[in-house]
């Protein structure tokens, strides 16, 4: 099918995009990033904005910054594969590296951004969880000025975020890595580059043998990536052994919410959850134990 | 109609295979079909029209995209490329040479979409595995092949590009 016919609009600035979005709000308009979302959606009429505020004119939006601190920030309309590219990104923030060749397909990572598939908000997106695993800082512009929003806080529901309508999704920050810690991206889905049907980012940080500090994140089981916050408190300071793992893979399986659907049940999911953040902490270690200190140095 | 460039067609201007074309375009047309229709380059192909089959790929300033999910507003100013500047002064490129040669299409329908996709990809990777092939090559479908000739072909014109 072809797209209903909307009003397009080509901001040249930040400024300029939020000055639209004001004057819009009442008007259905909807932000063009990479388009790899939203544009079948508007093939399919599935949308109809009246408005679309194409933001690919900005070029300031699309970098990719070092602060000092070792952490990455990051221009919302940054395309995916030129973040696969980039050797900082491998280096500061190896766990969206992994992550990001397992999202669409090549062609799809072309056009498509890492603002435009945070501020999407697809619950089985990769992006998001990686967001939620590191702690990113999700930069948004407004009438009255920037906020930063913690990722915790982020996301609100099934493609719902914390953006209002006249406000600009510009930057994603990453919090420098810690050194040593190991991290693992593995995801599960029908077939390569399909929806995930469950997707874990964890990551490891061992003293001796033991668990200094464990993060982990879901992907496709509830509504909005899911933070195991307990399983991590109760992996702090245990042995990193098979048997810690599985316990808190299950305890990480029972804090998920997932819904059915053709590809699976909600036990399936939830048994897939468990199987799948054991594999995504035990790699995650491995990586801890062999790179030593030289992550995120 | 609040403070907007209008749904009326508006200017645009774009580079596709070397020519420089000048148009009035509906905001809504999409990249594929201002390809197809209004400069009758009916060489790229539309498949599903919501960037699963990768039948319409093109390559815009030096990436390979799906062009049903660009409009071609968005391509004002850009160099695109399309399969109908592969073969130069009537020879064929390596790539359609090898496709012939290994039996890479049967129908043909996919096979603007792989051609570009699989020039870009061999831009980057002039001698890839098979395994990396695969994976460049995830972005179009084909329904005739089962892809088996398509690597061959692909592994066939890395081959041929290289010397």
């Amino acid at each position: 099918m072809k797209p209903a016919p909307f009003c397009y609009h080509a901001p040249a600035s930040v400024a300029e995009a939020i000055s639209l979005l004001r004057d819009l709000r009442d008007e259905d308009a909807k932000v063009l990033a990479g388009g790899q979302s939203l544009m079948p959606m508007v093939n399919m009429r599935l949308a109809r904005p009246a408005h679309l505020v194409d933001i690919n004119g900005i070029d300031d939006l699309a970098h990719i910054s070092c602060p000092d601190d070792g952490g990455l920030a990051i221009g919302a309309l940054t395309r995916q594969r030129r973040l696969e590219r980039s050797a900082e990104v491998a280096r500061r923030a190896p766990l969206l590296a992994e992550a990001l060749p397992l999202i669409g397909d090549r062609l799809v990572r072309s056009r498509g951004t890492i603002g435009g598939s945070l501020a999407h908000a697809d619950p089985t997106a990769e992006l998001p969880v990686v967001a939620v695993a590191l702690d990113a800082e999700i930069g948004v512009v407004g009438p009255q000025g920037a906020r930063p929003v913690p990722s915790s806080q982020f996301f609100v529901s099934v493609l719902t975020t914390a953006v209002e309508v006249d406000e600009l999704l510009v930057e994603v920050r990453l919090p420098p890595a810690t050194p040593g810690e190991g991290y693992a991206f593995v995801e599960l889905a029908r077939q390569h580059g399909a929806f995930a049907i469950v997707a874990v980012a964890a990551s490891v940080a061992l003293d001796d043998g033991h668990i200094r500090e464990a993060r982990i994140a879901l992907g496709g089981v509830a509504p909005i990536p899911v933070r195991a916050w307990e399983a991590e408190e109760a992996l702090r300071g245990q042995p990193f052994i098979p048997e810690t793992l599985a316990r808190a893979a299950e305890m990480t399986a029972a804090a998920t919410d997932p819904m059915p659907d053709v590809h699976g049940s909600p036990e399936y999911r939830r048994a897939m959850a468990a199987v799948h953040t054991r594999r995504a902490l035990q790699l995650a270690g491995d990586r801890a134990t062999s790179t030593g200190g030289a992550a995120g140095a | 109609m609040p403070n907007g460039l209008p749904i009326m067609p508006m200017p645009v201007a774009m580079r596709v295979d070397g020519h420089l074309y000048e148009r009035a375009v509906e905001p809504r047309r999409l990249l594929c079909d201002y390809i197809r229709q209004d400069l009758g380059l009916t060489g790229t192909h539309v498949g599903c029209e919501h960037g699963i089959c990768g039948a319409c790929t093109v390559i815009v300033n030096g990436e390979a995209v799906k062009s049903c999910l660009m409009l071609a507003v968005q391509a004002r100013g850009a160099d695109v490329q399309t399969v109908e500047a592969l073969a130069q002064n009537g020879q064929l490129h390596p790539l359609q040479e090898a496709f012939a040669e290994h039996h890479a299409l049967q129908c043909g329908f996919c096979t603007p979409g792989m051609l570009m996709a699989a020039l870009t990809f061999l831009n980057e990777n002039s001698d890839p595995t098979d395994e990396q092939i695969k994976l460049g090559m995830d972005g179009n479908l084909c329904r005739c092949t089962g892809y088996y000739n398509i690597v061959d072909a692909i592994r066939a014109a890395a081959r041929m590009m290289r010397v």
